[in-house]
Order: structure tokens, then sequence, then C-alpha cells
């Protein structure tokens, strides 16, 4: 518990969180391992589980008809994946698949959405800090969108 | 800088080689005829009957036996150089012109390359520069983005670059399932770069937009604008600062730049109708 504690405070996602905080959300979490080519989550499913990267890198993915699938975005250590547990009705919308071996604190949705209700500061902190990551993909997105390096 | 001979004559000059970069860009090496340049610098290429067009150079500042170019052919000159472009022909040549990137004064910094499409090639020979000079760099670490796998540039070149203790991050806008590198675009490099800001020299060139996401990334990790320089692009033509055809407010990107101090220019940098 300790040892999961530690690494919860050590992650990007959550440094400087405070340490009571950061203890609560240890019966939440597992610390797990997933092999090269493993979804971490699909389409469809129900999304149920928030992870953060401590190890290996992961392609967020969209099968395209006729096309196979596109790869929109690949994310590595201090990295998120995972949006859609939060909000209703947690659905996933994109493939995480594993392009190496990849190491993830992978929290039960569910059991973190009921820490935020039930602590209203740490719910703060961290849609606080999820604001902040979907901040910086929107603007990834926004300069993809933009498709810079096309033809003048 | 000035140019070498007289800045308004292109002297012809033979073409050694041509290679394929991708599918829209490609390399002409021609007689160096020992004509010194520093990394950053361009020459104005004459396709005689044709045009004449602004190309950076890049290949190795320490050899002046070849001058190396990387064209991609998007217009009327360039596409004509493409097909007519071969072992053997000539290309006139004007130069080299303009500023350089600060190989010199960021001795003893961390060297922070980031470089968007075409942009790597006024960069490369920052690359070979400080590669071979590697003890007079702290870290050097080079960010390059591409739209594709397909597009990106001198890929042979950079698991050589990355044994020479040099970190190499490529990555793409978009790619299929058989692309194993990263997906996303140049800013987010930085994220995952180690950065001292109190000794990095950033050397960013590429699309405008993407220099200036670039930029809000590196002050996000509190660089200050003396340490970035961009390579700015502008339409050239006279390459010696009279035309005013390349004017960016004050500076004349052919004279005063084409590599730029930030500090001297954020007050332009992403303006509208500049």
């Amino acid at each position: 518990m300790e040892n999961l504690e530690r690494l919860l405070r050590e992650h990007d996602f959550l440094k400087d969180l405070a340490q009571p905080q950061a203890a609560s959300l240890v019966s939440c979490v597992k610390n797990l391992r997933f092999e090269s080519g493993a979804f971490l989550m699909r389409e469809g499913d129900e999304a149920s589980t928030f992870y953060l990267l401590r190890r290996g890198r992961v392609v967020l993915e969209v099968d395209v008809p006729g096309k196979g699938p596109l790869v929109m975005e690949s994310l590595g250590p201090g990295d998120i994946v995972g949006l859609s547990w939060l909000f209703p009705p947690h659905r996933v919308h994109i493939d995480a698949r594993a392009v190496d071996p990849v190491v993830a604190l992978a929290f039960d949705g569910g059991c973190l959405r009921g820490k935020m209700e039930e602590d209203h500061d740490l719910g703060f902190a961290l849609t606080r800090r999820l604001l902040a990551e979907t901040y910086k993909r929107l603007q990834r997105v926004r300069l993809q969108r933009l498709d810079v390096y096309a033809n003048p | 800088m000035t140019a070498r001979t007289d800045p308004w004559s292109p002297t012809p000059t033979r073409i050694l080689r041509v290679r394929r970069e991708t599918r829209d860009t490609f390399t002409v090496e021609l007689e160096g005829q020992n004509r010194a340049f520093e990394p950053g610098q361009f020459n104005m290429l004459y396709l005689f009957g044709i045009g004449e067009v602004p190309v950076s150079i890049s290949g190795d500042p320490g050899n002046p036996d070849v001058l190396v170019h990387t064209i991609r052919a998007v217009g009327t000159t360039t596409l004509a150089m493409k097909r007519q472009a071969k072992r053997g022909s000539a290309l006139g040549v004007r130069g080299p012109f303009g500023s350089a990137w600060p190989v010199r004064a960021a001795e003893g910094d961390d060297l922070l390359i980031m470089a968007g499409g075409l942009g790597l090639a006024p960069l490369r020979p920052v690359m070979y520069h400080a590669l071979r000079h590697r003890q007079r760099f702290g870290r050097v670490t080079l960010l390059y983005g591409a739209r594709s796998p397909e597009d990106l540039l001198f890929r042979s070149e950079h698991g050589r670059w990355a044994r020479k203790d040099c970190v190499v991050e490529v990555t793409v806008d978009r790619a299929g399932p058989n692309w194993v590198g990263r997906v996303g675009v140049v800013p987010a490099l930085v994220d995952v770069t180690p950065l001292d800001p109190a000794r990095t020299t950033a050397m960013l060139c590429g699309p405008e937009v993407m220099m200036r996401f670039s930029v809000r990334t590196l002050e996000a990790r509190g660089l200050a604008h003396e340490r970035i320089f961009v390579s700015m692009e502008r339409s050239m033509k006279c390459a010696v600062g009279f035309c005013g055809h390349c004017q960016f407010g004050p500076t004349f990107v052919c004279k005063d730049g084409p590599v730029l101090r930030l500090d001297r220019i954020a007050r332009l940098f992403g303006k509208r109708e500049i």
C-alpha cells in the first residue's frame, strides 16, 4: 500500500497532491503490466479504468473502415489514458494499444468517482489536473488539425 | 554575412548528384568550389531560363567541397528543378546569404534543435557541426516532426546521430498501425525532454505555426526569448536587402535573418499581416 502511494505521488499527473489525498486513492488503484500489442481499452467498451502510464508507450487509434487503424497520438510515461470513465455514458471512444511493454497505474473509475464525490477538495484537485491534461491535448489536436506540413 | 562574389551574378555550378528524399523533396549536391558557409545560411539557386529560389544549405559546413541543398518541389521553379536537375547539369548559385545559427555562442550550452518538416534541412548543418565538435556542447537534443513517416527527411541519419551521444526524438502527425514511433506534434516532445533553461539554446525551424506553438511550450519550461532562435521564411528575391520582398517589420529576412533571436522579433512573431 505504501509502495502504491509512493508510485502515485511520483507520477506527473499526481505530483504535489497532498499526502492524505494520495493515501485515500490507494484503495482504487492497481499496478498493471501489458504486453506489447495488448489493448488497455477498446472503443465501445465500458469505460471503467483510468490509467497513469509509468513505462512504455501506448497509441490511441481509431479504426477507419477501408483504411484500418489510424494512429491519432502516442503517449508515454507521465501521460494519462482514458477520460470517459468520468462522464456518463462511461463508454470508451478510442482504442488504446500498447506498442511496448507497458506498466501503468490503473484506477477503478467507479471507485475514483466515488472518492471525488466524497471529498470535494480531492475532486477539485483531480478535476483541475484532468482539465489541464485535456487542454494540453486539445492544443496538440489543434496543431495536428492545421496540417502545417501540407503543401502551401 | 556577405556573398563571396558579386551578389547579383549567379555562378554556374555543376551538379554532382541528385537524390530523392521523399515524394516531393529532393537533395541536390553541387560542386562546392570551396564556398564556405555557416549553418543556417542560404543560397539563391537559379534554374536557367525558369527562375531563382532561395534554398537553405543542408550540408556539412566542414566540407566546403560539396554544396548541399534540400528542396521541396512546390512551385514552378522547384518543380522544374526536380524534373531537370541531373548529374552533370548546372544551376546558378548566388550566396551564401543571411545570418547563421549561433553555434559558437552556444558552446558550453545544451542544444535543443526543433525542426518540423523541411525545417530539418537548415538545421542539419547544426547537427553536423555539433557532432563534429561534440565536446563543446552539453546535451544535444533533436526534436523532429513531419506529416507522416514517409515524409521524414534524412531518416538514415537519425540513428547515426543518436549513436553519437545525441538524443533524437521523432514524431509524425499521423501514421498507420505499422509505425512504431511517436505520433503527435513537435511541441509535445518538449514535455518529455529534460531542459535546463539556464543553459539551453533552442534553435527552431519549420512552419511558422509549428514554431509559435513550440515557443509557447519552451516559454512554459522557463526558456528566455534570448535563448530561442528561429529561422523565418519570407519571399526572398534579391537576397541582399534591397528589394523589400522579405520585409518583416523593420527586418529584412534575407539580410538580417533568416536566423533571428526571438526577443528581437517577439513583438511581431505571430502577428497578423506581417
